[in-house]
């Protein structure tokens, strides 16, 4: 394995990092610890020290790599720009590569990442049995069953925040071309994303009507698969690269101004297609071009569109509402907004708005990482919650589904306040729509 | 490797986590913020409280093995790397705020806080704790007493030396000694507190500080003055201060530094300036406007060739970008950046700059300087590659010749960094054989064995004068 992470480790990045210790700070996981090998700074003399044939690659080493969120708070505290977030995917690729899994685990990732998400109809299916497993009653007889026990403490508490799945998802609610109101601004494509489609698909129908109300005319090509982030963050990246290349031709075809993306975690992947695919000639350019397209919906409403107005709901009550936000990692660290949903939100009729603290701080959940992680995720979560609930906020926004997950889940073993409703921008901003019918 | 008979001794003292000796600890401890230098310690350990670091300290001579103390390990000296092997004491544990005394205007803290967190905690409190170093997000109070760092407000504040009037520390042998205390007045004997601030963790580990507060100046005001001539910049600098006017900031960057500061930032500076000055005044509302209008006349009559006075809070962050983007801008440029920190009197800043200008020419190296011309304290700092040996070596080159210029315009070797194992061979020729001496008797009084963070402050051998033919 030594000679694989030295073959897939950029040196050039590991020699970048002049070990100065600003990105510290920034780190959730050496907030929680306190060690020097769980901070970024820690990680890249661990990965340099394999490179240099220091270190052996040891359990130990691959559990650090691990260990790492990957929510890249650290990139934008760097003085010198190091890329992190592509180190820490080199590590994770090199040790995938070698890795053994145990049975069921290598089972369970091969179901999942190469016989589901990438996907369309299976996902489909995936959101069709989850339907009915939640609607079936199976659900209760599987929670009244006991059955669940047999799951770890996190994965049952996972299913139980679990939204409504669907297996009918954007296209076929909406079609695949959606009118722009009034004067047409530009043509955007919809990225929606497959555990958004299937878990989450009313939020993406209301991004299609927000953005439709704005000035835009949406397309939502069919063709379309996952982005292949929670790949690339296993370390599976030739499947990443599988998934981005088709998508490169999909989005192409579709002939629009923006490629839009609702959740953080697949947009910050999207933007770095060109970086995904630099080694590959014949892709290299149309990966510069979709990298170079896509946008966060907020950022798109808030700089690009006419944003309509939006009135709070129970107008006329005398208490505004009181709302706060936590960011998704990957929009603000690798897209780089944080600004235009604060903003949008603001523009809500008779809502106070709350800062919390750290807002911009990981929440843990890190794509599946409060599946593979859950002690640090869950001490990770206990101290957001902390921030949360002295905001006293009666609606907590976000903007990626994985983040949204894992604040239902800390609202309910956390929670100050149950009346604390976990909500997406785009919907919390949908429903105040002045002109929803 | 450690004796196992030791490692279970420091396990019982400090609990199962908190020593690790580990490889993947090890590693992480090899380093700090000095660009090449690395190695391996034996052990790490994270003490509690004093009465463990006492007890450490005690079975680690018994088994004479050395110890190397460590805040945040972003010292620019090589300070806590630890050379000689040897268990590595990471002091972030102990990180309280033990009181703030509002009649003595005195805090008191354990070393571990992070600098930063302890001026906002103390800022919250209406008062100032005036030392900023740049690092001051990471790096910690035990940490800056060690190093006794100073900041940009260094000029009309004082740096840590001039905050820190009482200590509580551990020496080599795990005896206690408590040193000054809450007075503003005390002359008994030879001034330990004051020995031990810059001592570089190798006289006595620092378990407790008591700290000096002032209160916070009323109001604030920002000026950038841009010369085409380097030398209308510097005496612009003796100006101000002749005319007993002394600035909470005076920064520095010269001509390399700007461009690359405009490359990075956009800021729109004139590429084609030989230096730029950042000037803050604070204090009383109309005594800052009073200086800061004096020093509008003193740059304008130095020929500076734009002077901009900042009209808001939003604009003062404007004019402070371009001094904050210094450093993050140089360290995009290569992949190895040795920032560096000699220091003259203030009157010879633009002749150091030419200096280092000619010398980076004359080895064929890319430097380029910046710092607080108020103290004279200079940052050249070299972008290079650690990969390309024969350059590093020019750049060694030319530092060593940077030092000895430095000391020839009756300078020092170092402003804020400290010696560490860097600047270790060019010590004597800023304080002399007998100096060293002097300084070796005390290294012996305190620390007997030399196991306080050896191979740091004296080196084997004196980096012999380089002989410089000019012509
Ligand atoms: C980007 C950057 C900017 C910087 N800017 C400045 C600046 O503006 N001004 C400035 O002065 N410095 C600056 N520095 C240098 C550095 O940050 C300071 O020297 C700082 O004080 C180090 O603090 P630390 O907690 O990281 O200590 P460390 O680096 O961990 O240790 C520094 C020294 O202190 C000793 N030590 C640490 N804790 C103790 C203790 N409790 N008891 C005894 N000895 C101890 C160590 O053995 C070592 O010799 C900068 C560094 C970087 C990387
Ligand atoms: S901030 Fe950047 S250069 Fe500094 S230690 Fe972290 S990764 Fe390295
Ligand atoms: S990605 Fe997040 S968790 Fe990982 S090192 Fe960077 S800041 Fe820490």
């Amino acid at each position: 394995m030594s000679k694989t992470l030295q073959l897939k480790l950029d040196y050039d990045q590991l020699t970048n990092c002049m070990r100065c210790g600003f990105c510290l700070p920034a780190c959730p996981t050496f907030k929680e610890t306190g060690l020097e090998q769980e901070s970024p700074r820690g990680r890249i003399a661990l990965m340099k020290a394999v490179a240099d044939g220091i270190m052996d690659p040891d359990q130990a080493f691959q559990d650090q790599m691990n260990h790492c969120l990957g929510c890249r708070a650290c990139e934008p505290a760097c003085p010198a720009d190091v890329k992190y977030g592509q180190l820490i995917e080199q590590a994770r690729d090199a040790i995938e590569d070698h890795d053994v899994h145990s049975v069921p685990v290598k089972g369970l990732r091969k179901v999942f990442f190469d016989g589901v998400f990438p996907h369309r109809g299976r996902m489909k299916w995936l959101g069709r049995s989850l339907s009915i497993y939640q609607k079936s009653g199976l659900r209760k007889l599987v929670r009244g069953s006991g059955m669940m026990q047999l799951f770890p403490a996190h994965m049952r508490e996972m299913e139980q925040v679990l939204p409504d799945a669907t297996a009918k998802g954007v296209v076929e609610q909406l079609g695949t071309v959606y009118p722009a109101k009034g004067e047409r601004i530009a043509r955007v494509a919809l990225f929606r994303g497959c555990i958004m489609d299937v878990l989450f698909s009313e939020t993406n129908v209301n991004t299609v009507k927000l953005l439709s109300e704005a000035g835009f005319e949406v397309v939502i090509p069919n063709e379309q698969v996952c982005c292949g982030a929670l790949h690339a963050h296993s370390g599976e990246m030739d499947r990443a690269k599988d998934l981005a290349r088709t998508n490169l031709q999909v989005f192409k075809d579709a002939e629009i101004e923006y490629i839009v993306s609702n959740a953080g975690g697949c947009g910050a992947l999207l933007v770095e297609y060109d970086h995904l695919l630099h080694e590959d000639s014949e892709y290299r350019e149309l990966a510069e071009w979709f990298a170079s397209h896509v946008i966060d919906v907020s950022k798109l409403l808030f700089e690009h569109g006419r944003i309509p107005a939006f009135t709070e709901r129970n107008a006329g009550a005398d208490e505004p509402v009181t709302i706060t936000y936590q960011d998704s990692c990957h929009l603000r660290n690798v897209m780089k907004s944080s600004n235009a949903p604060r903003q949008l939100m603001k523009q809500v009729g008779n809502v106070r708005f709350v800062e919390m603290k750290e807002a911009d701080r990981c929440c843990g959940s890190a794509g599946i990482y409060n599946v593979t992680q859950p002690e640090m995720a869950g001490q990770i979560l206990e101290h957001k919650m902390e921030h949360v609930n002295r905001t006293g906020a009666h609606y907590l926004l976000t903007s990626n589904p994985g983040c949204l997950l894992q604040m239902k889940l800390g609202v309910r073993k956390h929670g100050a306040r149950d009346q604390m409703e976990v909500k997406h921008v785009v919907d919390f901003l949908y429903e105040r729509m002045s002109s929803t019918p | 490797m450690l004796d196992q008979a030791l490692t279970r001794k420091l396990r019982q003292i400090v609990g199962e986590k908190y020593f690790r000796d580990d490889k993947e600890a090890l590693v992480a401890h090899s380093y700090d913020g000095t660009p090449m230098l690395q190695s391996l310690p034996d052990g790490v350990i994270y003490p509690a409280d004093t009465y463990q670091v006492t007890e450490i300290m005690k079975n680690l001579a018994s088994y004479s093995v050395p110890i190397v103390p460590r805040g945040s390990g972003s010292n620019l000296c090589g300070g806590t790397v630890p050379v000689q092997g040897g268990v590595v004491m990471v002091m972030h544990r102990m990180n309280q705020i033990l009181e703030v005394d509002l009649e003595n205007l005195t805090a008191t803290v354990q070393p571990g806080i992070i600098t930063a967190e302890f001026i906002t905690h103390i800022e919250s409190l209406g008062l100032f704790y005036p030392p900023d170093p740049s690092s001051m997000r990471i790096s910690t109070i035990g940490g800056n007493i060690a190093e006794c760092s100073g900041g940009l407000r260094g000029l009309k504040y004082g740096t840590t030396k001039d905050y820190v009037i009482g200590l509580e520390a551990v020496l080599a042998s795990g005896e206690i000694i408590r040193t000054g205390g809450k007075l503003m007045k005390d002359v008994a004997g030879y001034d330990l507190t004051k020995l031990l601030v810059g001592s570089e963790g190798t006289l006595a580990i620092i378990t407790e500080a008591t700290l000096k507060l002032v209160p916070p100046p009323k109001s604030k005001k920002t000026m950038l003055a841009m010369y085409k001539d380097l030398y209308g910049a510097a005496r612009t600098v003796s100006r101000i201060i002749e005319a007993k006017i002394i600035p909470a900031t005076l920064e520095f960057m010269d001509n390399p530094t700007i461009r690359v500061v405009d490359d990075f930032a956009k800021l729109g500076l004139p590429r084609d300036m030989e230096a730029i000055l950042l000037i803050e005044q604070d204090g009383d509302l109309e005594a800052v406007e009073r200086d800061i209008e004096l020093i509008r006349k003193i740059c304008e009559s130095e020929s500076a060739d734009r002077v901009e006075v900042a009209e808001s809070r939003e604009h003062a962050e404007k004019l402070l970008t371009a001094r904050r983007s210094a450093f993050t801008a140089l360290a995009r440029l290569r992949p190895t950046t040795i920032l560096e920190d000699a220091t003259v009197p203030r009157s010879k800043i633009a002749d150091m700059v030419l200096r280092i200008n000619e010398i980076a020419r004359k080895y064929n190296v890319s430097i380029a300087t910046f710092g607080h011309a108020g103290d004279g304290n200079l940052h050249p700092t070299a972008t290079t590659d650690a990969r390309d040996v024969e350059e590093v070596h020019r750049v060694e080159l030319a530092f060593e010749e940077i030092f000895e210029a430095a000391i020839e315009l009756g300078g020092t070797i170092t402003g804020e960094h400290g010696i560490g194992m860097v600047k270790a061979p060019f010590l004597e020729w800023k304080i002399g054989k007998t100096g060293i001496e002097v300084m070796r008797g005390i290294k012996q009084a305190f620390d007997p064995q030399n196991l306080l963070n050896p191979g740091k402050m004296f080196a084997k051998e004196t980096r012999k004068r380089v002989v410089i033919t000019r012509g």
